[in-house]
């Protein structure tokens, strides 16, 4: 491809490219059709499920077979359905499978792609319906979803910068600069009601107009994707299945604050987003996409990529400046805020969003503000010229949640906001797996709360998870039943912020850990009654006292349980039991009458706990056992129970 | 074993690489954001080396013309740096939220009785494996999910689990 230094040399090469795509996006859907994409997911899920295998051993297969011309197999990025990996989606036949092995290319290509012939074997079966479906627009995991970050997620190849042009990629970063003042960007940001998809939710459009108004001849836009938060995926999504979207976004973000140089700050534990990032940027240099003089619009921008090494307070991002300048990722106070001169990277006025935030900021430039923000719940009051003053109530736009725990569909769902709880978990999540009963959801990790069944209606938005509790955080969402013991789920928590406290200030740093010992007693069954109330007390102060954001909310995990969830923390204290069997100290395991001496228990227990002849009443050596349950899910009887 | 010993095995080779690395950088001694390259070169080490013993951060300190607590204190502030040498296989097991809920901690603590290391100290007398706990690696769809050598297995059990560290030690 030439290089693009103009804006209709961008639409040439959209006109150029856009037959690409023309199998996955126009064709009408066809089974008999002799040309096919094979579309794989190339994430670090389907990755970890072998996808790599299955795309050779298929490529092969097509060379073998002559037809190269017709068929091609296409890497994308994530279809979000994590659990049922590696995805494979045939088009223009529009048929989906899942679960796809290595050892199934050779039935894929002879009976699906020569033979014509639909793979009943490998369609998802509903969980509810207990239907095989082939269409995944009809599938429940979809129907209900939105999906605008996520868009060229499944659809394009990441490595490949022709596709994302071909999808109409890098038309918002010229509407900007060739149509529109940075202010009129800022404006147009500002009234699609985007907030920050990291989890605060301050108005993106807000943090721009601040960093906007600061002059400066150095000024800097940061990319957010230290995802720290355990059990959240969107951004990693994001970034290995559309990193040019993130591109473009910081590039028309440069544009609108006036800065020149764009950092992005990623985990080192996403090597495969990196890579792809990686190749991106070389990519939109090449093509004069980064760099110097922007499609001949004098505008130059670049883009260089930071590693982070492994902290979750690098998240907050104060703490993600100083780790960019090779400090240790201690937070500072603000003001000065990142944006205001001496605040910023090296002191220069810095504005950093989020992965996810970015990621929704071309469809916003190029379908405009006013497309966006009717998608949602969000009410805005608005000036007599349509713009922004301030919001009602509500929020615009969409939001990605990682969908996972005790649940059927484990993924990625973006959903506008104003989705119910109880679509996301009953209807797109497929319900509880293993037929259990609903317990609570976590939302917002770490920071976050739990919510249980009577909020199962409230529309999701910032402004109504806080009410409850609870918080929007990154959109982390782990659904839990009622095997999940709650006292434990905020040891696990405070397990992880105790880690992760920086130790800069003395209420995170030992309030934490003073925390996190109480809930190990409550847990161990030497608890009582008083600490219950010290915990409060302690997790409230905390709260009011810590620097940061990690501090200030490291304790809501304990509040909030203490909250919905008091009943189990007094069985832990008073009664010295577990409700769930999840606290290894609370309980023994024995064999009751049961048992018809199978001997299958003594053969799963992995430290020889169990003795016993055939035929006849088992043992378990309390001093030995572990604990483990390995017992339980064997026996035939079910004659193992916890006492 | 001492990790000075180890070391210097083609120790000076690996120097040589490390340095090669640092001076694509063009590291101004005058100029203070040459601080910012710090932890890109820690990571670079930490591939070459394996690990960052004091050795190593005493030479990234001062090609880098920091002081050697400037390093340490970076070293010793980010979990993915590591003072320890590892085993021939790193056995990474996630404990972030989905893993745990779908009972990560008894995968780790079947192979921490297994090989019988504790999970974040030292390697097996062997040398053979080291185990870590880590947080998330975003397969969270696989939960519970364990790593040897950044090779992704999900969904294990404890049993399948001790299957899999059974077959590296097969390899040895």
């Amino acid at each position: 491809m030439n290089k693009i230094n103009s804006k209709e040399a961008l639409i040439a090469a959209y006109n150029d490219c856009k037959a690409q795509l023309y199998l996955r996006n126009g064709a009408a859907h066809d089974i008999n059709s002799a040309k096919k994409e094979i579309l794989c997911c190339g994430g670090t899920g389907c990755h970890a499920s072998n996808s790599q295998e299955l795309m050779s051993r298929m490529t092969e297969l097509i060379k073998k077979n002559g037809l190269e011309n017709d068929v091609k197999v296409v890497q994308t990025g994530c279809f979000g359905f994590c659990a049922q990996g590696p995805i494979v989606k045939i088009m223009p036949d529009n048929v989906f499978y899942v679960q796809v092995t290595p050892d199934d290319a050779d039935e894929i290509i002879e009976k699906h792609v020569i033979g014509k012939q639909l793979i009943e074997r490998l369609l998802f079966v509903e969980p509810l319906l207990k239907e095989r479906v082939q269409d995944y627009a009809k599938m429940s995991f979809y129907a209900k979803q939105e999906r605008i970050a996520l868009r060229n997620c499944g659809l394009l190849d990441p490595e490949d910068i022709s596709e994302y042009i071909a999808n109409e990629g890098y038309q918002a970063l010229a509407k900007c600069l060739f149509d529109m003042t940075p202010a009129a960007v800022v404006q147009e940001v500002l009234n699609s009601g985007l907030c920050g998809r990291g989890g605060a939710g301050f108005p993106t459009g807000l943090k721009w107009k601040i960093a906007a108004g600061v002059t400066a001849d150095e000024k800097y836009i940061v990319c957010n994707a230290d995802e720290g938060d355990p059990g959240a995926f969107m951004d990693r999504s994001i970034m290995e299945g559309d990193p040019n979207s993130i591109i473009e976004a910081m590039a028309i973000g440069a544009y609108a604050i006036g800065a020149q140089r764009g950092l992005v700050y990623i985990r080192a534990e996403y090597p495969l987003a990196v890579s792809r990032l990686e190749i991106a940027i070389k990519e939109a240099r090449e093509l004069g996409l980064l760099g110097d003089n922007i499609m001949g619009t004098g505008f130059s921008f670049d883009i260089e990529i930071k590693l982070g090494a492994g902290a979750f307070v690098c998240g907050e991002e104060t703490a993600l400046i100083h780790s960019m300048e090779g400090q240790r990722g201690e937070p500072t106070t603000k003001p000065p805020f990142p944006a205001n001169i001496g605040g910023g990277y090296w002191g220069c006025s810095t504005n950093v969003n989020n992965v996810e935030t970015y990621a929704s900021i071309p469809e916003i430039i190029r379908k405009g503000a006013a497309w966006y923000s009717k998608i949602g719940n969000w009410q805005p009051e608005l000036d007599e010229n349509g713009n922004f003053v301030r919001t009602i109530s509500g929020n615009a736009g969409t939001k990605v949640f990682a969908l996972a725990g005790q649940i059927n569909n484990v993924g990625l769902v973006e959903v506008p906001m104003g989705t119910t709880l109880r679509e996301i978990i009953y209807e797109i999540g497929g319900g509880i797996s293993d037929g259990r009963e609903f317990k609570a959801v976590q939302t917002g990790g770490p920071s976050g709360g739990c919510i249980t069944a009577e909020n199962l209606d409230t529309p999701i938005d910032y402004f109504n998870l806080s009410k409850i509790g609870s918080m929007m955080g990154s959109g982390g969402m782990i659904v839990l039943s009622d095997k999940d013991c709650m006292p434990a789920m905020a040891k696990f928590y405070l397990d992880f912020t105790k880690d992760e406290s920086c130790g800069k200030c003395t209420p995170c740093r030992i309030g934490t850990r003073r925390m996190l010992e109480m809930l190990e007693k409550i847990c161990d069954g030497k608890g009582t009654e008083e600490m219950l109330d010290e915990l409060e007390n302690l997790a409230k102060t905390i709260t009011d006292t810590a620097l940061c954001g990690l501090g200030q909310t490291a304790p809501n995990p304990i509040l909030s349980t203490l909250r919905y969830f008091k009943d189990e923390y007094i069985a832990h204290v008073r009664d010295k039991r577990c409700p769930s069997g999840t606290c290894r100290k609370l309980f023994k395991l024995k064999i009751n009458e049961s048992c018809i001496g199978c001997t299958k228990c003594k053969r799963n227990c992995p430290v020889g706990a169990i003795s016993g002849e055939i035929k006849q009443l088992h043992v378990i050596d309390q001093e030995k056992c572990i604990k483990c349950g390995a017992c339980i899910d064997g026996c035939p009887k079910k004659a193992i129970v916890m006492e | 074993m001492c990790c000075c010993k180890q070391l210097s095995e083609g120790a000076a080779a690996k120097f040589n690489e490390l340095d090669a690395f640092i001076d694509t950088l063009g590291i101004d001694r005058d100029d203070e954001r040459r601080r910012g390259r710090l932890i890109q070169v820690l990571h670079k080490a930490q591939d070459i080396f394996g690990y960052l013993p004091r050795e190593v951060q005493q030479h990234v300190a001062k090609k880098l013309y920091l002081h050697e607590a400037q390093v340490s204190g970076v070293v010793s502030f980010y979990n993915y740096f590591t003072t320890e040498p590892k085993g021939k296989y790193c056995i990474d097991i996630c404990l972030g939220t989905a893993c745990y809920v779908k009972g990560s901690e008894k995968v780790l603590s079947e192979i921490e009785r297994v090989l019988g290391v504790k999970a974040d100290t030292h390697p097996t007398e062997d040398g053979l494996f080291s185990i870590s706990g880590l947080r998330c690696v975003g397969a969270c769809g696989l939960a519970p999910v364990m790593m040897v050598n950044g090779k992704v297995y999900g969904k294990v059990t404890p049993a399948k689990a001790v299957e899999i560290v059974k077959e590296y030690k097969a390899q040895g």
